[in-house]
């Protein structure tokens, strides 16, 4: 689990704490590039908080705190100098329940990011928001309606809006936060076989609760408990083959 | 059981269907009884002349109109605006989106406290701070006054506005890498029609205000003359002539106050319409 440069990102030694609470102890962890990373483990295991550190997310909440280093291509995101808009830019986020703007249009939603960013040329709007649309097999779904506002669709229809906004900015990195847990199976399944093409072009780190969902979509998984790192390994491993006792006992459902 | 449920159901509905009959009357008996009061009053002399003099025996309804206070009371409340609205609305906006720490917990507490200072202090703050150095009541006192009262409202009101902007919409904008700045000015058009109506709120008060408008713009029978003179407003004439006992006096006192309440809701109306939203939310 040592820093290489072969990852595109590594956690080295990371703390965290909200407040006084601790969350994350010593968790380092090297995330292998065009890969799909699960991040498994019981509620408040950290891994949230993980996630949220590898683009600053956690800033947005008072009182919080790290130690350690996040690297990204080498590079310290918390170094000075370091502008946590332009890490945000490189490595993307998508949450846990569908989050998009209300008072935008369909393709407004898509560009908002490059829009909010300064970008005006209109044709190049279009063309990235159509783009995009196709990606997360959207498109034929809402290519009728595109100025409908982005809130009228369907909860996974919405999710997959979401992606399609993180990408338009041109990340390196996706995060996912549970992107899931709140659509239906149907829903699910396509917002994972988006996940599975991805990975040709992004680096993707997922966290998940579902261990089906890690075993489908993920190349390696992570397996958290109390705000410390486990296991991590190729995923047919740790669910196969597990090196510690705890995550057998995890993946095998007997607690969690 | 079931009985006893549905009488308290009825009680209930009952209970709250008079609370609103008693909320509503007095609020449409004003408004009738305004404008019935005001309405005759109402000619286009009463927006571009002078007050008139007092009825008497040789001249019983002479000519006139409180065209300079209805100026007044435009020029006050705009400029108290120019001041209040910015100030209130950025504070607002610290409060909400940068203050999340001890130095916004004591402003806010500040914007608390500042709501609750009666109207008639604020006028007397400025009375001795503006009108006694200078020597002179003046629009640039009233406006300041005004607009200081102004403040605390437009800037509780904005932050509840965007407080009640859903945290996931920081996020979202946050995580595509877009600036703090422009993120903050994506939350305040979210929150914008709340906001213009804790501005819309804030003049319709000022319009409305008496005692620190006496004693910082003073009063005046003429028309507008200079940012350092006093000036004439409607609140000053309603307080004034409404007890004149003189009868042309009262009609304009009534039809002042019909004029006040009509600019304060057809504002209402206009920035309801301008600012109905866009898309309903899913």
């Amino acid at each position: 689990m040592s820093a290489s440069n072969e990852a595109k990102m590594n956690a080295v030694s990371l703390n965290a704490w909200y407040g006084a609470k601790q969350a994350l102890f010593n968790v380092s962890l090297d995330f292998v590039p065009n890969k799909v990373t699960a991040m498994i483990g019981p509620s408040g295991c950290g891994k949230s908080t993980l996630i949220r550190c590898l683009n600053r997310m956690h800033e947005l909440v008072p009182n919080t705190r790290i130690t350690g280093k996040v690297l990204l291509d080498d590079q310290d995101i918390y170094s000075q100098g370091s502008d946590p808009a332009d890490v945000r830019r490189r490595v993307g986020m998508v949450f846990q329940k569908p989050n998009p703007f209300p008072t935008m249009s369909i393709t407004d939603n898509v560009v908002a990011g490059l829009k909010l960013s300064g970008v005006r040329d209109k044709k190049r709007l279009t063309e990235v928001a159509r783009n995009m649309l196709e990606r997360v097999y959207l498109w034929e779904e809402v290519k009728d309606d595109l100025k409908r506002s982005g809130a009228s669709l369907s909860g996974g229809q919405q999710q997959r809006l979401c992606i399609a906004r993180a990408l338009a900015v041109e990340p390196e990195v996706i995060l996912m936060d549970e992107p899931c847990s709140a659509l239906d199976p149907i829903a699910t399944a396509k917002i994972e076989e988006l996940i599975a093409s991805l990975k040709e072009i992004y680096t993707v780190i997922i966290v998940t609760h579902n261990m089906q969902q890690a075993a489908r979509v993920a190349d390696y998984t992570a397996f958290m408990y109390l705000g410390e790192l486990v296991e991590y390994g190729e995923t047919s491993q740790v669910f196969e083959s597990p090196k510690q006792p705890l995550t057998e006992r995890y993946v095998t459902g007997k607690f969690g | 059981m079931k009985a006893t449920r549905r009488i308290v159901d009825k009680v209930l509905l009952s209970l709250t269907t008079v609370a609103v009959i008693i909320a509503i009357v007095p609020l449409v008996a004003i408004i009738f009884y305004v404008t019935v009061k005001g309405i005759s009053a109402i000619s286009i002399g009463f927006f571009t002349e002078l007050p008139p003099l007092p009825a008497s025996k040789l001249q019983p309804s002479p000519p006139g109109g409180l065209g300079n206070a209805v100026q007044g009371t435009l020029i006050l409340v705009g400029l108290a605006s120019a001041i209040g609205v910015p100030v209130g609305v950025l504070s607002g906006v610290y409060i909400s989106e940068y203050g999340r720490n001890a130095y916004g917990n004591a402003i806010r507490f500040l914007g608390d406290t500042l709501v609750g200072i009666p109207s008639v202090v604020t006028g007397l703050l400025f009375f001795g701070l503006i009108v006694l150095t200078f020597r002179s009541y003046s629009v640039i006192a009233g406006s300041i006054a005004l607009g200081t009262l102004m403040i605390p409202i437009v800037s509780n009101t904005t932050a509840a506005a965007l407080q009640a902007v859903p945290n996931s919409l920081r996020e979202a904008s946050s995580a595509l890498g877009v600036r703090k700045w422009r993120t903050s000015l994506l939350i305040i058009s979210h929150a914008q029609s709340s906001i213009a109506t804790g501005c819309l709120l804030a003049v319709a008060r000022i319009a409305g205000e008496t005692a620190p408008v006496l004693l910082t713009a003073g009063a005046s029978n003429y028309w507008y003359s200079g940012l350092g003179a006093p000036i004439a407003s409607l609140t000053y004439y309603i307080y004034n002539y409404a007890v004149s006992g003189t009868s042309n006096w009262v009609n304009l006192a009534w039809a002042g106050a019909l004029v006040l309440m009509v600019v304060v809701m057809g504002i209402n109306l206009v920035v309801r319409l301008v600012t109905r939203k866009k898309y309903t939310y899913g």
